[in-house]
């Protein structure tokens, strides 16, 4: 057999299998895109998010903290994201909720109460999912001087507005690092109600979305909290 | 008379077209989720030559609002490009399939570092507190979203001479990627 004979048997063979295999690649694309929807994306993908999760999880170190900046670098982040700010928000008669379904607990705390814990100062970046990054200026408690009070033992901490119209949900290490804090001031000024006034999270080991203005309540639970923007096809852990 | 040779073995054929897919979907996925902080331009001052991207370019292309789609399908390919793109260059390396010189040797170092590049930056932009230490290396996280982005335009330039030039060099160097063999003249003293 010449040379060439054997280049076109081989051409042919060849050409046949890569057809089959990029056939089979464009058909497992389509598979993938088409699966059931699990909270706005194909099932296998949250599968491979949650995969990342656990990862990122056993990889998570609360010693491991966020670059800080100069506070001459701070600036007004956008007020992206109104969900959960409705009208007619009472100011005066707010208190931050503690419930537990670990312990049977609850409390009650006072603005007074929480700007009696240890006041905590960190200019870190705030990243927003969509890709923009501001550096703030935060000020507040830490978040961790809380999960002693009420929730000792539980794996998870969720949190909502006092309308339950926004609601995050978060692990509990990165509830308990250093850097998560319970904010009442921003940029050296009182925090505003378009940022979440009277209290807000401020954490740089989550996107801006787990950065909840205007906490209603605080639950710790062993059970995954719901989350506003996990329903809507987005990472639940959305760790940085 | 003409010879059959030897051009690319079967893992060399595998790891090219599995990363031309890989490298699809990233870039498809990518610019879902650059679409949601669409800054970047080419320009001086307020003079602005092209912007990345035009209205156009999104709507042929169905890319606005699927930020989070976008997200997912690019954390969950990320592997398949790491994983595929590692063992790519470092079977060229140890095989010795490594036979480039001159100018190719020149576009293909630039391409491995380029994929380097894009695993670190984007690595840099995926855990910027847990990697800090990577995110600032690489001057920030918005300057490693750029550096990030700029790879990506690297790749599509890279693209279009690639096919350009595989077009010059005509069908049979692009049938050698399917096959592995080219047919070679050769002298008939020459051969055995």
């Amino acid at each position: 057999m010449t040379d060439e004979k054997a280049m076109r048997m081989r051409s042919r063979r060849s050409f046949l299998k890569a057809g089959v295999a990029a056939l089979g690649g464009v058909s497992s694309f389509h598979w993938l895109r088409t699966r059931r929807d699990d909270d706005g994306v194909p099932w296998p993908l949250r599968r491979v998010l949650e995969t990342n999760e656990q990862l990122a999880r056993d990889y998570f170190s609360t010693s491991r903290l966020a670059s800080t900046f100069p506070e001459s670098m701070a600036g007004l982040p956008r007020e992206n994201g109104r969900e959960g700010l409705s009208a007619g928000f009472d100011f005066r008669s707010w208190t931050l909720k503690l419930v537990s379904s670990v312990h049977p607990k609850r409390l009650e705390l006072t603005l007074d109460d929480i700007r009696a814990l240890p006041r905590v100062e960190m200019v870190t970046e705030l990243h927003c999912i969509e890709g923009w990054s501001q550096v703030v200026h935060w000020t507040g408690a830490r978040l961790s001087a809380l999960v002693g009070e009420a929730g000792a033992d539980a794996r998870y901490v969720g949190m909502e507005t006092p309308d339950g119209g926004y609601y995050v949900g978060m692990d509990m290490a990165s509830a308990v690092h250093p850097q998560t804090l319970l904010c009442y001031e921003m940029n050296g000024q009182e925090l505003t109600l378009e940022h979440g006034a009277p209290l807000r999270l401020a954490t740089p080991v989550k996107y801006g979305i787990k950065n909840i203005k205007r906490i209603g309540t605080i639950h710790f639970t062993n059970t995954r909290p719901r989350d506003f923007w996990a329903e809507q096809g987005y990472d639940w852990y959305a760790g940085l | 008379m003409k010879k059959l040779q030897s051009r690319h073995r079967l893992p060399i054929r595998c790891f090219h077209w599995i990363n031309v897919a890989v490298l699809a979907v990233m870039i498809w996925s990518g610019l879902l989720i650059y679409w949601a902080n669409d800054v970047y331009r080419i320009g001086i001052g307020s003079v602005t030559l092209f912007k990345f991207f035009p209205q156009s370019f999104y709507s042929t292309f169905g890319i606005g609002f699927r930020l989070a789609e976008g997200m997912s399908w690019h954390f969950a390919f990320m592997w398949l490009f790491a994983i595929n793109g590692f063992l790519y260059v470092s079977y060229t390396i140890f095989s010795g399939e490594w036979r480039y010189s001159g100018i190719q040797r020149f576009a293909y170092i630039t391409i491995i570092v380029m994929g380097a590049g894009s695993f670190l930056t984007g690595l840099a932009i995926y855990k910027p507190t847990q990697l800090a230490w990577l995110t600032s290396l690489l001057g920030g996280y918005q300057p490693a979203r750029f550096e990030h982005f700029w790879i990506t335009i690297g790749y599509v330039a890279f693209f279009c001479i690639h096919v350009a030039q595989v077009m010059r060099a005509g069908w049979s160097n692009f049938r050698s990627m399917i096959t592995g063999y080219e047919l070679v003249e050769v002298e008939k003293a020459s051969s055995d």
